[in-house]
């Protein structure tokens, strides 16, 4: 079993201890036990705990809800936020719906693949970003737009704007 | 101190307001964090307050500071209320968005639900059913139907659910309620509660939405005392847009694939964990504290036929002055994208408009004259959905949009119905054959035992004559809206703007 180093605070000082990934989904499920439907927040917490509901994971979660995998694992690969790898260090979740479209989108996404030099809905070689469509963030009045590691960007309209997403993604 | 106020509204954070916000701070002003006004092309604003009320001034950076403060910036906009943008809005359900802190408790007095809780529920739909009120989601059903129906029908427990999953493309009203004014949700739901006897809600907001979750989060924990018994709690979508379909969004919340369900049962006898369930959308539910305190009369007095009441329209896309107008129905469409909207930002003609989302359809500038209203639209091919209105200008490829239809139905299908899981990627490879100019015959098709195939090839009307049966098919035979309406934008573009799909072209070469 995998183990991932994490940091648990214990006794009010904070120690550096390591936690399996069966353990940790065990401590997440007893967080939410009682909650009716479950499943789905617990996947989400166990996707901001580890970046990624891997097989491990699925197979963890099934023995704690008493679920079989395959219930599980149905779940898990419907639902387009759940990765079974981890993303690069950078996130960019760029938009493809519509309205960013009517604002040159295409031509926008196109550019700022090549300036990260990584192709859409991948992770480029080196693990520094990931490139990730998404469908609609609600800006619609002022796009083409994006979340940055979670924070909106918008208006990305040319050069100077691929650039400054270039800069943070290469911290 | 001057106190100056500045909005925290997602779309306001990405233009740059926190930076604005750092700099007042830094200034020694007080700063007050709102939602958003509405109005994107002004933004990052800030309202300085004085004497004569609050002034705004924008697009504002942190560089303008001082110019600011002291009154002489060029950007000084006046009152924003009296800015043609806002003053021909009537903001019933966006009173507070914009003006107020969203998590300032003090700023909302509860009016609506204390006048519910004063009444028998039965009064309280009929209030709901006097205002006209209809389903802000699309689909536009009376919403005192739905209560009424969870109200007659007997259960040991009912809920109330909010349908906060606003994947369409062009709408945001949702988003800016949640993050410019929760409580009004939050009260609209207890007032839901209240009058079918549920005591526990669900508020399904997508992860697209980062501040929403958090502000209706913070919001909620806030608003507990005030909506006791009632309670209710934040559920997390995970980027599935079927999920807004409203009986996808049940099962997701149960923890399962968000797969649509048969109806019957409807969700209001069979629900949500099998129990009686009310899902409205966050608009409908943020109507309904103005209909209880002002009256269901001074609802209802606003509006166009059928429709009443007022539509918060979000004008989006590749447009000038985009933003949220909440306005009574019966505003022409052309009123909406030329006159307040002020034609497309690049200053290209307008082509087309996209009504309603992804599964609305594309209406070209000849279609200008209708009245927003559900049937109107209806009657022309269309629907009002949402009431996102995306902007197209000249240079969009009608085919392309078309097709981006297909594709994008194709990804995001629950894959329970036929129709919608096979039929939008046979509808992708049609619009790509029509965009390639029909195809040839092909090998397989020409062996001695393919007795039944045409070796010949399809010219590009017997292609699109194929895309009008499968939209057809599409149409009366999916499940729910995604493979019902997805049709819709596709055959908009092919009846609005055939000139894209090649019109009449020969058969090819390699058919002879």
């Amino acid at each position: 079993m995998t183990l991932s180093a994490r940091r648990v605070k214990s006794a009010g000082m904070s120690i550096e201890t390591e936690e399996t990934t069966g353990a940790l989904i065990a401590r997440l499920a007893a967080a939410r036990r009682g909650q009716r439907g479950a499943l789905l927040p617990l996947l989400h917490d166990i996707q901001h705990e580890l970046g990624r509901v891997d097989r491990e994971a699925v197979a963890a979660v099934a023995a704690e809800l008493n679920l079989s995998r395959a219930e599980v694992h149905g779940v898990v690969s419907f639902y387009h936020d759940f990765r079974d790898r981890p993303a690069g260090r950078h996130l960019v979740q760029y938009c493809r719906a519509e309205s960013c479209q009517s604002r040159g989108g295409a031509a926008i996404e196109a550019a700022l693949a090549e300036r990260l030099a990584v192709a859409m809905g991948e992770t480029r070689g080196d693990g520094q970003v990931t490139l990730e469509p998404v469908y609609c963030l609600g800006l619609c009045a002022i796009g083409p737009n994006a979340l940055v590691d979670g924070a909106p960007v918008a208006r990305i309209d040319g050069e100077a704007a691929i650039e400054r997403i270039a800069a943070t993604v290469a911290a | 101190m001057t106190r100056v106020y500045i909005s925290r509204d997602m779309a306001s954070v990405a233009l740059g307001s926190d930076a604005l916000a750092e700099a007042f701070e830094r200034a020694g002003c007080t700063v007050v964090r709102t939602g958003s006004r509405g109005l994107f092309a002004i933004e990052p604003l800030v309202e300085v307050e004085t004497a004569e009320g609050r002034i705004g001034y924008g697009p504002a950076g942190p560089e303008d500071v001082a110019a600011i403060l002291a009154g002489s910036h060029p950007s000084r906009l006046g009152p924003i209320e009296a800015l043609p943008f806002f003053a021909r809005q009537q903001r019933f359900t966006f009173a507070r968005c914009g003006i107020v802190d969203p998590l300032d408790l003090a700023a909302c007095d509860w009016r609506g639900l204390r006048a519910a809780r004063a009444m028998a529920p039965q009064a309280v739909i009929d209030a709901v059913k006097a205002s006209g009120l209809r389903g802000r989601g699309g689909a536009g059903f009376p919403t005192a139907i739905k209560w009424q129906t969870v109200c007659d029908a007997r259960a040991d427990e009912k809920f109330i659910v909010c349908n906060a999953d606003e994947g369409d493309s062009g709408t945001f009203a949702d988003r800016m309620l949640m993050e410019g004014d929760p409580f009004c949700l939050i009260e609209g739901m207890a007032i839901a509660g209240q009058a079918v006897g549920a005591d526990h809600g669900y508020i399904y907001i997508r992860s697209e939405y980062p501040f929403a979750v958090e502000t209706m989060r913070r919001a909620i924990a806030l608003a507990e005392p005030a909506i006791a018994p009632f309670t209710l709690e934040v559920r997390v979508g995970a980027g599935a847009y079927v999920c807004g379909e409203e009986t996808a969004l049940l099962d997701s919340i149960e923890g399962k694939r968000g797969q649509v369900r048969a109806k019957p049962p409807l969700p209001a006898i069979q629900g949500l964990f099998g129990k009686p369930t009310v899902i409205n959308n966050v608009l409908s539910l943020a109507a309904i504290p103005f209909i209880l305190s002002e009256g269901a009369e001074a609802y209802a007095a606003v509006g166009f036929g059928r429709s009443r009441g007022t539509m918060p329209v979000q004008i989006a896309g590749n447009v000038k002055h985009g933003g949220l107008f909440e306005v009574g129905f019966g505003i022409t469409l052309g009123e909406l994208v030329n006159e307040i909207g002020g034609g497309t930002a690049t200053g290209r003609p307008v082509r087309a408009v996209q009504v309603g989302g992804p599964l609305g359809a594309y209406m070209p500038p000849s279609m200008f004259h209708l009245p927003f209203d559900y049937e109107a639209f209806a009657a022309a091919g269309g629907l009002i959905g949402h009431a996102g209105i995306t902007v197209f200008d000249d240079s969009v490829d009608m085919a392309k949009m078309a097709r981006f239809a297909m594709a994008f139905c194709a990804v995001e299908s629950c894959g329970k119905c036929t129709p919608c899981r096979i039929g939008s990627t046979r509808g992708v490879e049609t619009i790509d054959r029509i965009i390639a100019g029909g195809r040839g015959g092909e090998a397989v098709e020409a062996m001695p035992q393919m007795r039944n195939a045409k070796a010949q090839g399809r010219s590009v009307e017997q292609e699109i004559g194929l895309l009008r049966d499968l939209c057809d098919t599409m149409k009366y035979g999916s499940l729910c809206a995604l493979g019902g309406f997805t049709p819709y934008p596709v055959l908009s573009a092919l009846d609005h703007f055939p000139e894209d799909f090649g019109g009449a072209s020969a058969l090819t070469e390699a058919a002879e």
